[in-house]
């Protein structure tokens, strides 16, 4: 009897062993995260030097309207009549009423300041980042227009479903207070 | 004429440009004689860090809710409550992320790498459900986490999982864990994230894939009770070890147990276990044979199990965006293949070194063989260490939730005569 008494001292005593051993390894790992710790959340941007505008942006965001969409900086913009990021390259003269418009969803528009000028600004409601002007915008224009995650819409998942297919690796994690990469005028 | 401009322009654009990349000043914002300002471009803020720490006192505070009503108030019907209320606010309000599941993945991340910050709520996430475990038992998995939840409220019509399906089925959960902190080790991808079956239902959009995977187990769910808390969860794995030792847990009656065996099918998770029966002297020599033939076994699996897993790393290494990217380059550049990807064009464009390339999937790859061995050397200890688990009889007297399996759902209170009487519904329980 007292064999077996001793037995389950020493199983509790094991038991107990094992029970401060872990919690003292949760409080080892809190506090070595503590020192490491940022106060502050990140969240998922679009280096608008790396992105190479593939489309993905508008078809693998979890929401089904993407939070990635395009922005402008308008300091950037050319204001040109005849954007690239604005009309497929063949378009029609301007003056027939009939020019195609690269957006596929008419997102893009374009209002008159002063002649020639034109000043494009993006519709957010409408654009779903697929990057067709961004592409025009970039390869033969200033490159004012660029795709941005807007974070008025972005659930800022663990693993950000865009970020995992995105083939230039463009996509990073930034810290919320700074959550906009945007670009700068190059004045080089 | 417009073909002609374009013409001029593309020819500027070659000259001028190096790369089709960089951002030049190609047309020089014009100077405006109308008083035309420049409209700022808009930068709407993301929620605010003060939600992510609403976030972590509500987890708190659902966690020591639901320990005391597991412990203390044992009431099936508030734990259910609790339940659904945190399907409703983890679940669809902040829709499944982050969740202690998932977060496993960053804190392992940020172990590994240095340049990545693990945010402090996410910590928070991590821990709390552990320390709660270590405990109260797996309280977290009763009532709190959301993925739970959502397969417990369509549990409509159990049916029991034989013991041994049971223990075989939940190896895959060690493996998924494993795999998850191996691919978040080394960078390359947020497994549990990517194939989390019900976020698609919380943010009610999502991969179809997903989506089928998740329709699947919520039918699965009807009939077997929490097929991915049981068989798929990793974090659960970690929850079951602490839960092991908690200091308290749940008991099917805080008196004592008359063995009336009424509680025996109460429970959908297969976690009640039953008494044992008496010491079966007549297979003691053979059992200790067994037991000391499995211990010998359990280094030879761990070394194999080890070096089979370092042996996939060509193949598990291909999960890194890198690695994918070098062995399709390496294609392309032998003349393997005639077309680009979206990504091999990216690369060419951005002018770095294929040698580099090379070297970075390298030393990902090497990276997969040492944590192969960490992965398969785990698998193989966890099948060692079950089938030695098995095969040591233990004593057992009365009707217990099961210290690792019990998910704390508290369906098996009412089934017990001496809760009845306890709660005076009835004067005495008797056999």
């Amino acid at each position: 009897m007292s064999e077996n008494k001793e037995n389950i001292n020493r199983r509790h005593f094991l038991k107990d062993g094992l029970w401060a051993t872990c919690l003292a390894g949760l409080a080892g790992l809190g506090g070595f995260f503590l020192g490491k710790i940022k106060k502050n959340n990140t969240v998922w941007q679009i280096d608008p030097y790396i992105c190479v505008a593939c489309g993905n942006c508008a078809t693998y965001c979890v929401l089904e309207d993407s939070a990635v969409k395009c922005v402008q900086v308008y300091e950037m913009c050319g204001y040109c009549d005849i954007c690239t990021g604005y009309l497929e390259p063949e378009a029609n003269p301007p003056d027939t009423g009939a020019e195609k418009e690269l957006c596929p969803t008419g997102a893009l528009k374009r209002e008159f300041v002063e002649d020639p000028y034109f000043e494009y600004n993006v519709d957010e409601s409408l654009c779903n980042g697929c990057g067709k002007c961004v592409k025009g915008c970039t390869i033969f224009g200033n490159g004012s227009l660029f795709l941005q995650v807007r974070h008025d819409r972005c659930l800022n998942c663990n693993e950000c479903s865009i970020a995992a297919a995105c083939p230039s690796g463009a996509f990073k994690r930034v810290p919320a207070n700074e959550p906009y990469l945007l670009k700068k005028v190059d004045h080089a | 004429m417009i073909r002609i401009v374009y013409i001029i322009i593309g020819i500027a654009v070659l000259c001028i440009s190096s790369g089709a990349a960089s951002a030049l000043e190609r047309f020089p914002p014009p100077e405006f004689e109308s008083g035309y300002e420049f409209p700022s471009t808009t930068t709407p803020h993301p929620q605010q860090d003060i939600y992510e720490y609403i976030d972590a006192i509500v987890l708190l505070a659902a966690l020591s809710l639901s320990a005391y009503l597991v412990l203390r108030k044992r009431s099936r019907r508030a734990i259910f409550i609790l339940m659904v209320f945190s399907l409703l606010y983890f679940g669809f309000w902040r829709k499944g992320c982050v969740c202690p599941i998932g977060a496993t993945q960053n804190i392992v991340l940020s172990i590994f790498d240095n340049s990545y910050t693990v945010p402090a709520v996410i910590v928070i996430f991590f821990l709390l459900p552990l320390v709660f475990a270590l405990f109260f038992g797996r309280v977290f998995c009763a009532a709190v986490c959301p993925l739970g939840a959502i397969q417990d409220l369509v549990l409509l019509r159990p049916v029991s999982v034989p013991s041994w399906l049971e223990s075989g089925l939940r190896l895959f959960a060690y493996v998924y864990l494993a795999a998850a902190v191996l691919f978040a080790a080394t960078g390359s991808a947020f497994l549990i994230c990517r194939y989390d079956p019900f976020v698609a239902f919380f943010r009610l959009n999502g991969n179809l894939n997903i989506l089928i995977i998740g329709t699947c187990l919520l039918v699965i769910s009807v009939f077997i009770g929490r097929p991915y808390c049981r068989f798929i969860c990793p974090y659960g794995i970690l929850l079951r070890q602490l839960s092991r030792l908690s200091k308290w847990r749940v008991t099917i009656t805080p008196d004592e147990c008359i063995q009336c065996s009424l509680c025996e099918d109460s429970c959908p998770f297969g976690a009640i276990r039953k008494p044992s029966i008496n010491w079966p002297a007549t297979e003691y020599e053979s059992g200790k044979k067994r037991l000391a033939v499995l211990l010998i076994l359990l280094p030879i699996l761990i070394l194999f199990c080890g070096w089979a897993g370092s042996g996939l790393k060509k193949v598990m290494s291909r999960m890194h965006p890198t690695v994918r990217l070098a062995e399709r380059i390496h294609l392309e550049d032998a003349g393997k293949v005639e077309d680009t990807t979206d990504a091999s064009l990216a690369f060419r464009a951005t002018g770095k070194e294929t040698e580099t390339l090379y070297a970075e999937a390298l030393n990902i790859r090497a990276n997969f063989g040492l944590g192969g061995w960490f992965f398969g050397g785990f698998i193989g200890m966890i099948i060692g260490l079950k089938l030695i688990t098995v095969s040591v009889w233990r004593q057992r007297t009365d009707y217990e939730a099961g210290r690792a399996s019990c998910l704390a759902c508290g369906r098996c209170f009412k089934y017990c005569p001496m809760e009845h009487a306890r709660l005076k519904k009835i004067k005495e329980a008797t056999i």
